[in-house]
């Protein structure tokens, strides 16, 4: 029997629930960075264009209103399901770990999985953040006074290009979880594992154009998001000279920016999954209402 | 039947108080009053009469890097300085504020153009309160801001801090009372042309025994606030003001690892259901857009009214204001009082020449003098306006109010959220269903259901959208001061 050759996968952007091909045509080859194959094109993944970016940001628009309207219960069970769907793909989430050639085997495996309790940590803040963050205001009137937490809106999501997964899911997770809708950008050395959170958004329920998922050269995405007047927040785990950029588009339209340092430890810090984690994703409203009869 | 009157003569009220104003104000840097070094100075006019009151320093990039070094200096023993002995000297700065507050409201209305009545009853009391609540937090940072590994929160550290003019002395207590609370140093530039409550404030300081350079004030205009934003040891900049400037910092900032927060402008709607009270609501619309002469970033600058109740509205409102008194802000019954400065008054007259340029309808009471002198501008509403209009999108930050109506809720919520900004709204309904709703679905950091312009330092404060970033109040507004 001849032997059978692999299928070379070549992996889409997801926009709006779908997968397509970026309009500009371009892919570029996924390296297999680990010492098994000696840099071997494993696969190959599209490179997002200005256009691709502008439709996701429409995208992500038009689902905000409803996915932050969303009961936090609702959220959450998405959100939890998601971590149900990653789980049952974790071989293939430690296979595109270690393509990374970052980390063996073992540290992979860590990572997957607290990729994946991370995931479950979020699920759960969905309907208690505003236990935690909100609350009644003692003001010295007579009204009834309190402050809730809201989405901010479209976010633009820079991953570590050194983190395939964890750095990735641990930038996503708040903003999804608090209603804002996301256009996410992976490592674009490792994008496969977050190609792989993509493929099972759908299947977890995440209504169209909540999460956004774009591959490509982050020198041609930054400018455009920072750019960008219909983008609410941006967080970005990039290096000094990308991170002045997207600075520079806070006067845009005042858009909220959040940088984080790519070489964070995001396996350990227990403040990714606190509520620090939703800086610049959410916004402080406060109601007042008089009381009297 | 006669018919209703609606002015009645008052006898003027002045208010009786004296303050002593000195002839020329120093820098107050490192616990002391000094000179800046160019020997620049600004003269700081009274608005209602244009009678000179005092002479400023204008600080240049020399002296805004003593009041730096100064605050940087004072940072290593305040930050270590014990919660609660931190705590008292903001209640001791609370207290004082109390006991020199009439000194303070009549030297603040003389500063600034507003009636007494405001700055006695609000902007004074509203300062000292500041104090007084961010006093309570000192001890209690780890549970405001809690961190990751349980121990307390840290000062940022030297926090640069430029505010307006619109509520000056209360403007600086929301500044101050958070950065101190949290054990960071200041160094504040309050606007030219109502610099001399922050300098009391500044003897305040002394008289507290508060310890040199954990506040600096240093006086200026846009190009002192320039060097203090672009200084590098600030750690953090703090800024309210105009939307453009605060593009500006943003810009400067960019590529530093200062933190930054913004409270910009906003054009506020302010929406009234058919289900209102409507007296009450018209008394809302009264004080949203009238109060402080509009000069408000908060104001409630586009009235949205439901139809089948807009000509009631409009007619109570024309009523309302024909009782306002306009004139010396030093009267006890003065409602509004002088615009700040001259070049606020070109471009709320320019703003106003077109709203009746694109085809809408001013309404105003013209038939009662004004004062000869000072910056004067008559409280006036336009009708016919349609959204696409300057007057409907534009900031005025003046006394010019924008009516427009609508016919169901969902059109209410879609007007109000047809602006860049995002700072404030008012919904008035007898309905606490339908205002959470509405409150729900309005983009805005602050929304006062039948109130407006309501404040207190428990309450966060701070805009969606390009109303700018973070709140000041309550615990999110400690989450800026410490880490």
């Amino acid at each position: 029997m001849a032997e059978r050759s692999e299928i070379t996968k070549t992996w889409k952007l997801f926009i709006g629930g779908a997968f397509p091909r970026s309009e500009s045509g371009r892919v570029a080859p996924v390296q297999d960075l680990s010492d098994r194959s000696g840099g071997k094109a494993l696969a190959y993944a599209a490179q997002a264009s200005r256009k691709d970016l502008r439709d996701a940001v429409e995208a992500a628009r038009s689902a905000q209103e409803k996915w932050a309207a969303s009961s936090g219960y609702l959220r959450g069970q998405i959100i939890y399901r998601l971590a149900e769907l990653l789980d049952g793909r974790r071989e293939e989430l430690i296979e595109a770990v270690r393509m990374s050639g970052r980390v063996g085997k073992s540290k992979a495996i860590t990572e997957v999985e607290v990729a994946i309790d991370r995931t479950l940590s979020f699920a759960g803040w969905c309907d208690k953040l505003d236990s935690v963050a909100g609350g009644r205001n003692a003001v010295a009137g007579p009204f009834h006074c309190f402050s809730q937490i809201e989405a901010t809106g479209v976010v633009a999501i820079f991953a570590p290009e050194q983190s395939s997964l964890i750095g990735f899911l641990t930038l996503i997770l708040p903003a999804i979880a608090c209603g804002c809708t996301v256009i996410a950008m992976p490592s674009s050395v490792e994008p496969i594992a977050a190609l792989i959170v993509a493929e099972c958004a759908p299947s977890a329920d995440i209504p169209p154009g909540v999460f956004n998922v774009l591959t490509g050269l982050r020198e041609e995405l930054v400018p455009v998001v920072a750019a960008h007047r219909d983008i609410d927040a941006v967080v970005a785990a990039v290096e000094p000279e990308m991170a002045k950029i997207l600075q520079l588009g806070v006067a845009e339209n005042l858009k909220r920016v959040r940088l984080i340092d790519p070489q964070a430890k995001f396996l350990e810090d227990l403040a990714w999954s606190s509520p620090s984690a939703f800086q610049a994703v959410t916004e402080v409203k406060t109601v007042w209402h008089t009381v009297g009869f | 039947m006669t018919t209703p009157r609606t002015t009645w003569d008052f006898a003027p009220a002045p208010e009786s108080t004296k303050v002593e104003i000195k002839p020329h104000y120093g820098l107050f840097i490192d616990g002391a009053f000094r000179e800046s070094r160019s020997g620049r100075s600004i003269e700081t006019i009274n608005p209602a009469t244009e009678a000179s009151l005092s002479h400023i320093c204008e600080a240049d990039a020399s002296d805004v890097n003593s009041a730096v070094v100064a605050a940087r200096k004072a940072l290593k023993s305040w930050r270590r300085t014990p919660a609660l002995e931190r705590a008292k000297y903001l209640y001791r700065i609370a207290r004082r504020i109390q006991e020199r507050a009439r000194e303070l409201a009549v030297l603040e209305t003389m500063d600034n153009g507003k009636p007494i009545r405001e700055t006695r009853d609000e902007d004074v009391p509203n300062a000292a309160a500041h104090f007084f609540h961010h006093a309570g937090w000192c001890d209690k940072l780890r549970w405001a801001c809690p961190t990751a590994d349980g121990t307390n929160p840290e000062p940022i550290g030297v926090c640069g801090q430029i505010i307006p003019w619109n509520f000056p002395l209360m403007m600086a207590a929301w500044k101050i009372a958070p950065a101190l609370a949290c054990g960071n140093t200041v160094v504040l530039k309050p606007a030219e042309t109502t610099s001399l409550t922050a300098l009391r404030l500044a003897e305040i300081l002394q008289e507290i025994d508060l310890p040199p350079g954990v506040v600096n004030i240093i006086t200026g205009a846009g190009e002192t606030g320039r060097e203090l934003v672009a200084h590098n040891d600030v750690d953090k900049i703090a800024f309210t003001g105009s939307t453009d400037v605060g593009r500006a910092i943003a810009s400067t900032v960019a590529g530093t690892k200062k933190r930054l927060t913004l409270e910009l402008g906003g054009k506020s709607p302010n929406i009234i259901f058919a289900d209102a009270a409507i007296d009450q609501a018209v008394e809302g619309v009264v004080s949203a857009i009238w109060a402080n002469q509009g000069q408000v970033c908060c104001a409630g600058s586009r009235l949205l009214v439901e139809e089948s109740v807009a000509d009631e509205v409009i007619e109570k409102l024309r009523l309302r204001m024909r009782s306002l008194r306009v004139g010396d802000p030093l009267d006890k019954n003065t409602d509004v009082g002088a615009i700040n400065n001259r070049a606020q008054l070109d471009r709320i007259e320019h703003y106003i020449k077109i709203g009746t340029a694109e085809g809408a309808e001013r309404n105003e009471v013209s038939d009662t003098p004004l004062p000869s002198k000072g910056y004067w501008c008559r409280p006036c509403f336009f009708t016919g306006v349609q959204p696409a209009h300057t007057i409907a999108r534009e900031e005025i930050f003046g006394p010019v109010l924008a009516v427009m109506t609508f016919r169901t809720p969902d059109e209410a919520v879609a007007r109000a959220n047809n602006t860049m900004y995002g700072l404030s709204a008012g919904i008035w309904t007898s309905r606490g269903s339908k205002a959470y709703e509405v409150a729900r679905q309005i983009k805005a950091g602050v929304i006062w259901c039948n109130t407006f312009n309501q404040f207190d330092p428990a309450a966060p404060f701070g805009g969606y959208r390009e109303s700018g970033f973070g709140r000041e109040g309550g615990r999110s507004g400690l989450s800026a001061y410490c880490m």
